[in-house]
């Protein structure tokens, strides 16, 4: 299906300021031939959404720092799902506590990435996330 | 029910995947495009180009905002450059639009230029045929950001935007000239900042060179040479590009931006410029596409290793690739 480039939506939801580790994979996902939409800081799961639905996105990046990702993460799915886009391939990276790693795949995230994880592993997490719907 | 009869119906989730097929030029997508062709013709085009960092998803932003306000339908089509090295491209025009979300008649798609030098990518035009059939009122297209020679907006778009913004330096005429040519409205960004008059008055100077028969007062206070300057659309001659300062973060002198714009559209619809501009457009996507399936009708007839072969006499210089192209047309006719 994925004809193009593969097209993948980086956003932060909530409310912590730090984009940094977001805007280092954005550039890294470039680099690697993909087309990143960028949205910038402190997004809702709504307008992450409603972007995803729009741009048409493969993929959905998320940074969250905050603790906040048991919240924010099924709510994006869920509004995603919604819209009909069920094939979207959801990553998370961020400071997640290992025990929330398992549940988190459970809803449907398909890699999740702490501090020092390389930007290498992420695009081949995605590229093969891509092979198998294609 | 097909993809193109769902966007008729204003489905948006097709909306956006016929906008994947189109811009990756699929089958699919063409086919969907000759379907919805009827449809379109009815929106208002606007570009806005500029150079890079001059404020031009912000003023997309504020110009989407002033339409909603007379509940038009806005769709927004902003390029961003692909890297030519890895194909890959961060679009990060959407950071500036975030007081469009949650408005479901504001659509926002970003592009990639994929390889296109002309500040467009390749498939804008269809792309913004696709949200015209959809029944789009306005749709703004934005450029990635320009430097002299990135004039095909001003092909694809009804009304051009120019922005500029203070402190680009003294030698903007010089720059500029390419662009500046094809701007009907010149928006001056960031008029906050010092230095806005000096650059209205190089931007003025240098639409008095451009367009000099238009020219009436010469060198009079700024007051009198705006006047002068529209003033002349009214007389259904030649559009005389009008200047506007606003300050895009703020929203300030959008309402005059706006009312500019719209006194272009007037102009280009009482002098049947309207209609001119949209032959220009139809014939330069029939050119495209003559040129492209000519090239590939030919190309599918030589098998790689033939090809690679003529490349090869080439390289010998047994033939040239004028007497390549000669000998292949002949093949072709018999």
């Amino acid at each position: 299906m994925v004809a193009g480039n593969i097209r993948v939506l980086v956003a932060k939801p909530g409310l912590d300021g730090h984009d940094r580790g977001a805007k280092v994979v954005a550039r890294a996902l470039r680099d690697a031939g993909m087309e990143v939409i960028y949205t910038g800081l402190r997004q809702t799961p709504e307008m992450i959404a409603e972007a995803a639905l729009q741009e048409d996105v493969d993929v959905i990046g998320l940074s969250i720092l905050s603790g906040a990702h048991m919240a924010l993460v099924p709510r994006i799915l869920e509004l995603v799902k919604t819209n009909g886009q069920e094939g979207i391939k959801l990553f998370l990276g961020g400071i997640i506590p290992d025990d929330d790693i398992a549940p988190l795949k459970e809803m449907g995230v398909t890699g999740v990435y702490g501090p020092g994880a390389s930007t290498e592993d992420i695009v081949t997490d995605i590229r093969a996330a891509m092979a198998e719907t294609a | 029910m097909s993809l193109s009869q769902a966007v008729l119906n204003q489905d948006r989730l097709a909306l956006s995947r016929l906008l994947t097929r189109v811009e990756n030029d699929s089958e699919e997508g063409r086919t969907a495009l000759n379907e919805l062709f009827p449809h379109t013709g009815k929106a208002h085009l606007i570009g806005i180009t500029g150079a890079p960092g001059t404020g031009k998803s912000t003023l997309v932003n504020q110009l989407a905002l002033y339409y909603r306000k007379t509940d038009k339908r806005v769709a927004i089509v902003a390029v961003d450059p692909s890297s030519p090295f890895t194909g890959g491209a961060v679009l990060g025009d959407r950071v500036r639009m975030r007081d469009l979300s949650g408005d479901k008649s504001v659509f926002i798609r970003s592009m990639a230029s994929r390889g296109s030098l002309g500040g467009l990518a390749q498939t804008t035009a269809a792309v913004v045929q696709v949200f015209d059939a959809a029944g789009f009122d306005v749709i703004l297209i934005e450029t990635v950001g320009a430097g002299q020679a990135e004039v095909d907006i001003a092909r694809l778009a009804h009304t051009t935007l120019v922005v500029e913004a203070p402190g680009l330096g003294d030698d903007i005429q010089a720059i500029k000239a390419g662009i500046l040519e094809i701007a009907d409205v010149l928006v001056i960004n960031k008029a906050d900042r010092p230095g806005v008059e000096n650059t209205e008055r190089a931007l003025r100077g240098m639409l008095e060179l451009a367009h000099p028969a238009k020219r009436v007062f010469q060198h009079h206070g700024q007051q009198m040479v705006v006047e002068a300057a529209e003033n002349s659309d009214s007389q259904n001659l030649i559009w005389f590009p009008v200047i506007k300062r606003i300050t895009a973060k703020d929203g300030i002198g959008i309402d005059e931006l706006g009312e500019a714009i719209e006194n272009h559209v007037a102009f280009l619809r009482e002098g049947g410029e309207w209609a001119a501009r949209e032959r220009d457009q139809l014939r330069a996507t029939f050119d495209a596409l003559i040129r492209e399936t000519l090239f590939k009708h030919f190309l599918d007839d030589l098998s790689a290793e033939g090809y690679d072969e003529i490349i090869s006499k080439m390289a010998a210089r047994d033939i040239s690739p004028w007497g390549a192209v000669e000998s292949l047309l002949k093949g072709k006719e018999s």
